[in-house]
Formats: C-alpha cells, structure tokens, sequence
C-alpha cells in the first residue's frame, strides 16, 4: 500500500536506469558516424550541466547566473592533470578524471557557497552574475592557468591505457562520457531522495517555514549548491577529455546562459527535465547550426515561447498529457490537434523562410540563389517573397482558429468533476 | 515552584521608534492551554514573532523551560523543542501533503543535512508521518499537492507541520481564523487532540473557542498584558471589559 515498501520499490526503481544503460550502450551502434558520436558526446556533457544546474533552479530554487564556471575550473585543472599525467608526475587512467573535475567543481563552490548562499534570490543570482564575470576576466589575465585567449589544451591519450583503452577514437570516449552521465545523474537522482535534498524543496517552496521546522535554509543551500558544484566539475572534465582543450568560453556568461536555457526549455520542474533541455538545445546548437547561422535566434526564440507559453517546459509538456490519458479521453484530443497540425507546420516553415530570405539578402546579397530546405530558388524575384508571406499569414490565421478547437478539447479532457484545479 | 513551560520577561519591541511591545510579561506553566486574546494591532503576532526568533527583541529576555532563548534564529528555537503555526497558512505548496509533513519530521528525527540517508526506505520516518496524517484526517488527500487543498485542509495541515517532530511547546496563530462553523469544529477538535499532554499557547478572535479550549488567558491591548487569568476571571475583569471585549461588542 505505501509507496516506499523497500523490496518493490527498489526493483521497479531500478528499472528505468537499466533501461537507459541499455539505450547509452545501443546508441553509438545506431548513429554510427563520427558526426553523430560527437554530438551524442556533446548532449552527454550538457547533461550533466544542465542536470547539476537544476539541482539548483528546480530543486533548490537558486537562480544562478553563473553555473559555468564550476564547470570551467573543473575542467581546466582536469586538462592541466591531463598534462601532468603526460610528463608522467601522476598516474592517473583517464576514466579517473571526472572524478578530479568533480572534487574541483566541488572545492570551488564550497568557498562561493559560503557566502553566496546566505540569501536566496536577486542577491544570489547577482553575486552568481558578478563572480561569473569574475572568472572570465581572471581566464584573460592569470595567463598561467587559464592560459589567456588560446586556453589551454591537451592530449587525453598520453594517460596510462585503461584495459588497454587509449581513448584515441570518438566512440572510446562516448563510452568514458556515458558512463559518466548515467553514474552522475543516478547520484543526482539519489540526492534528491536524501534528507537535505528534500529539504531542498522545502527551501525552494517556503524557506520561512523551512527554518520553523528546524532547518537553516542557508545550509540547505549550501549543501546544494555544493553538490551542483561538483557535478558541474565533473562535466567540465567530461568536456577537457572530449575536446582536449579549454578557453574562456567554456566559463562566461554566454556559458552559463546557454545552461540556464538549456534546463528551462527541458523544464526545471521534473527531475528529468534537464535531460532533455540538453538533448534539444544540443541539437538546436549543432544539427540547426550547421544549417543556419541564425540557430542562436531560434534557440531565443523556442526560450521565449517556452517562458511564455509553456514555463513547465518539454518535460511539462509531456506530463500534461498523462492527465488526458489516465482519464481515457486522449482520443478526444487527436482530431484537434491534426487538424492544427499542417496550418501550425506551414507558419513554422513559412516564417522560417522568411527570416532565412531576409538574412540571406542582408548578409549574402551577392548570392543570387540561396538554399533551403533541399530547394533552390532565386532571391530576387517576387514569387519566393509572396510565397513565404502567404505561408505565414494563412498558416498564422488558420492556427489561431484551430487553436480554439484545441483549447476548447483540452478542457473536455481534462475536465474532472468536483476536482479543485 | 516549578519551571514555566514559556516565559517573557519584559520583553519590548520597536519598530523604528514606535514601541509595538512594551514590556510583555507573560508565564505558561507546563502542559497549560493558554490563549492570548486582544484587539486588532494589539501586538499578538509580534509577540509570536519575538518568541519565536523571526523578530529580534529590542529588550527583555524569553524562556524556554528556564532556557535563555532570546534572539536565537527560528531553526535553534524550534530545535529546543518550541514549534509555531502562522496566521497567513504557511506550508510547503509544490510538495505533497505526505511530503510537507515528513519533512517536518527530518531534523526531529535526527537526520539533520544527511545526504547519506534515503528518505524513503526510513520505516519509523515513514510510519509516523503517515500517523500525523491520519490524525490530521487527511488520509485522502496524502499524495495531493499543499497548495491546492481546501483552506481548512491547509490550516489542518499547517497544524500537522506545527506538531510533527512533537515539540513540547506549541504556539498556534489565529488557528480557525476564516473558518465556517463546522470547520472551526473539525480544527478544535484537531487541537485538542493533538496538543494532548504539550503546552499549547493559541491566540484567536473567536471567544467561543478561547473560552472552550484555554485554561488561561491573558488579554494583550497595545503590547501590555492587562490581565491574567481564569477564563471567568478574565470575562468578569474591569479592565478587559473597557478595553477589549467592551470595544469587541461596539464593533458588531
């Protein structure tokens, strides 16, 4: 009856991990080229960011503006390891070195926690933003260890062969990263079922109350914020191995905003909601960005709909329709929702191409004819412009009718009788 | 004689110049229902405030079973065995009901900042938190999310979070306040129930429940006790009559 009988609980708990374990080891053997691998490494990487990052926002409600510095500095010392690892003034396997960036990521945010926690809010998220900018400025100029504009680099195969794995090859590494992502996010899982990342929550919901049950919400922080550190610093030597290098964007602001925007398109309200912020910014970030240089405005864009319209995020997206389906009404839903779905897809195309147009006249304009989407066609003539306009226009019209249908579907659905929502 | 359960010696306090507080005097024996009745702005909720660290007293001392608590920071005084409800419901409202009252229970239970312990295999922590609910009637109602409960469930509730952990003294805010007749019947009888064998002090505005639940009360006008006692000492006091339950007939 109670949802906490240990023997159940563990087996059906253990489920989920051992099915991602199994869908981390399939996955390089279904993308199989070196592209797909390094993105696939990449989203493991933004994974454990974004995942340490939400053990803040989500979890602890601490809004930081400068999580990528954690990062950063666990994976500078991790790369200067790496180096002396190679002069052979250490042993140390290279699977071994997230665990380096972890202790650093977690040392670093010891001595910011202790005083950055003491108030939640604006004064936390101020004194993020301030030492966030701190440490980018100190990559520039302590010139020794941040190694200036060039960063610093090195060179992951010189560590001792681990069962004779030198990690020389892309696919080498995926294994090293997933690993690491799926032993990070269980322990992340974990701490959130421990004492003090209850009372996380607690803090995030009602620090008043939190202190009148016998906690100091500022050492509840702490501890967080301490974990997230360490987390943080095991990505960032995720990051030096993978790359083998590490500059100054991998610490500043533009670092930690892409973080921050990462989780919430996830949703930070779910525990797995950073997961797959990671994956869909990644994607946004490589897959678009090697279509388009205006992936940056997308990924804006997605943010600010999201804000709007969706603050709960992907995952929220997804939860929302449980409701629906435990009810048995989601067939009620399917007719709307085909029917908003070509009007929605051709303002989507329509205003992409748009905007791709307006960009291709004011930056390529010596270019007479541009590509998209597989077509080629001539940017001068009217007919392309006329077409996108009325694409966006009937496409915008058309939603907006259907839109109400769904609405209107929506709360057929999920309507329950004498149920306070 | 033995040592009073709560005690306010002189306790004064300012708000930039204006004295709101003025010299509280004020005794709870162990195990007494002691209400604290008084106007509006009489200073009942700074009083709570003071005692219970959320304010810092300007001067005077407050104890605790003959413990110096003054100015010590909420989570120390709760820890030394004194828990409050609010006036304004005060609960954690994105977390479960069953949630809110087993995290009451943690430091308690002696778990502290442990990120070494899973909550959810901790049989006793588990038992007893499911126990408060089911006293708290709100069996039904364990999984559902605090804030979206009923007004009279999250007043149950935030009685729930006061009491778990079984602090020995317990200092209720206005606890019926807003409540139909038989919601304020359903909560009395909660108090009653679960403040069995502790020291209870209650303020509240309604004299039906002071009168039935109190063993003393004393009478709080512009941050001074005027009086002490009985409830058919208080009822029968000059001074309360002029100054309080006189004013409490005008205004209806």
């Amino acid at each position: 009856m109670t949802n906490y009988s240990m023997k159940n609980g563990a087996i059906s708990s253990s489920v989920p991990w051992i099915i991602s374990a199994v869908i981390l080891i399939i996955l390089p053997f279904i993308f199989t080229g070196g592209g797909s691998i390094t993105i696939m490494n990449q989203i493991g990487i933004t994974i454990v960011l974004a995942m340490s990052y939400n053990m803040l926002l989500g979890q602890g409600g601490m809004l930081s503006f400068g999580h990528a510095v954690y990062m950063g500095i666990g994976g500078f010392v991790a790369v200067h390891v790496m180096n002396i690892v190679e002069n052979e003034y250490l042993w140390l396997p290279l699977p071994l070195l997230p665990l380096v960036g972890g202790l650093v990521g977690l040392g670093f945010a010891t001595i910011i926690g202790s005083f950055s926690t003491r108030k939640a809010g604006t004064v936390f998220a101020m004194i993020s933003l301030g030492i966030g900018e701190l440490i980018a400025a100190c990559c520039i100029i302590i010139t020794v260890f941040f190694g200036g504009e060039e960063g610093i680099s090195g060179d992951r195969t010189m560590a001792p062969p681990t069962f004779g794995i030198e990690f020389i090859t892309q696919k080498e590494v995926y294994f090293l990263i997933a690993f690491w992502v799926l032993l990070s996010t269980f322990c992340m899982y974990l701490f959130t079922q421990t004492p003090v990342g209850k009372m996380a929550n607690a803090v995030r919901d009602n620090p008043e109350r939190a202190e009148f049950v016998g906690y100091s919400m500022r050492w509840v922080r702490y501890v967080s914020f301490c974990a997230a550190g360490f987390f943080a610093g095991i990505a960032g030597a995720l990051f030096a191995i993978n790359y083998e290098i590490l500059t100054e964007q991998n610490l500043n602001l533009n670092m930690s905003f892409q973080v921050l925007l990462a989780t919430y398109i996830g949703g930070v309200g779910f525990f797995l909601g950073p997961v797959f912020g990671a994956i869909l910014f990644t994607l946004l970030q490589t897959v678009i960005g090697l279509q388009t240089d205006l992936w940056a405005l997308y990924t804006g864009i997605v943010f600010i709909l999201m804000v709007m319209f969706l603050p709960t995020g992907l995952t929220g997206l997804f939860a929302m329709h449980l409701i629906p389906l435990q009810l048995g009404r989601f067939g009620l839903l399917i007719k709307p929702y085909s029917k908003i779905f070509l009007p929605g897809l051709v303002f989507l195309l329509g205003t992409i191409a748009l905007i791709e147009l307006i960009n291709h006249v004011r930056h390529h304009g010596e270019e007479q004819f541009m590509t998209l989407f597989w077509i080629e066609f001539d940017t001068r003539a009217f007919l392309p412009w006329i077409l996108f306009s009325l694409m966006t226009i009937v496409g915008f019209y058309l939603s907006r009718i259907f839109a109400r249908e769904v609405a209107e579907a929506w709360g057929e659905a999920t309507y329950i009788e004498g149920e306070r929502r | 004689m033995a040592v009073d359960a709560l005690k306010l010696d002189n306790v004064t306090k300012n708000f930039s110049g204006t004295e709101i507080i003025r010299g509280l005097n004020l005794s709870v024996a162990k195990d007494e229902r002691h209400a604290v009745i008084g106007p509006n702005g009489a200073g009942k909720s700074t009083a709570y405030n003071l005692i219970t660290g959320r304010y810092q007293v300007s001067s005077g001392k407050v104890f605790l079973n003959g413990e110096d608590i003054t100015n010590l920071q909420p989570y120390e005084v709760k820890r030394k065995g004194l828990s409050r409800s609010f006036q304004i419901t005060n609960i954690f409202p994105k977390m479960s009901v069953f949630e809110n009252v087993r995290c009451s229970l943690l430091w308690a239970m002696g778990y502290k900042y442990s990120f070494w312990h899973m909550v959810g295999s901790q049989s006793k922590l588990n038992n007893d938190a499911e126990e408060i609910i089911e006293e708290l009637n709100l069996k039904d109602r364990r999984n559902t999310l605090a804030g979206v409960l009923s007004y009279a469930e999250q007043r149950a509730l935030e009685i729930g979070i006061t009491i778990a952990g079984g602090s020995e003294v317990i200092l209720l805010d206005e606890p019926t306040a807003g409540m139909s007749v038989s919601e304020t019947e359903y909560i009395v009888g909660l108090i009653r129930k679960v403040t069995e064998g502790k020291t209870l002090l209650v303020v509240e505005h309604d004299m039906g429940v002071v009168f039935d639940l109190a063993d003393r009360i004393s009478v709080l006008v512009y941050g001074e006790i005027i009086a002490t006692g009985t409830p058919t000492e208080v009822k029968e006091n000059q001074a309360v009559q002029e100054a309080y339950l006189g004013a409490a007939m005008e205004e209806h």
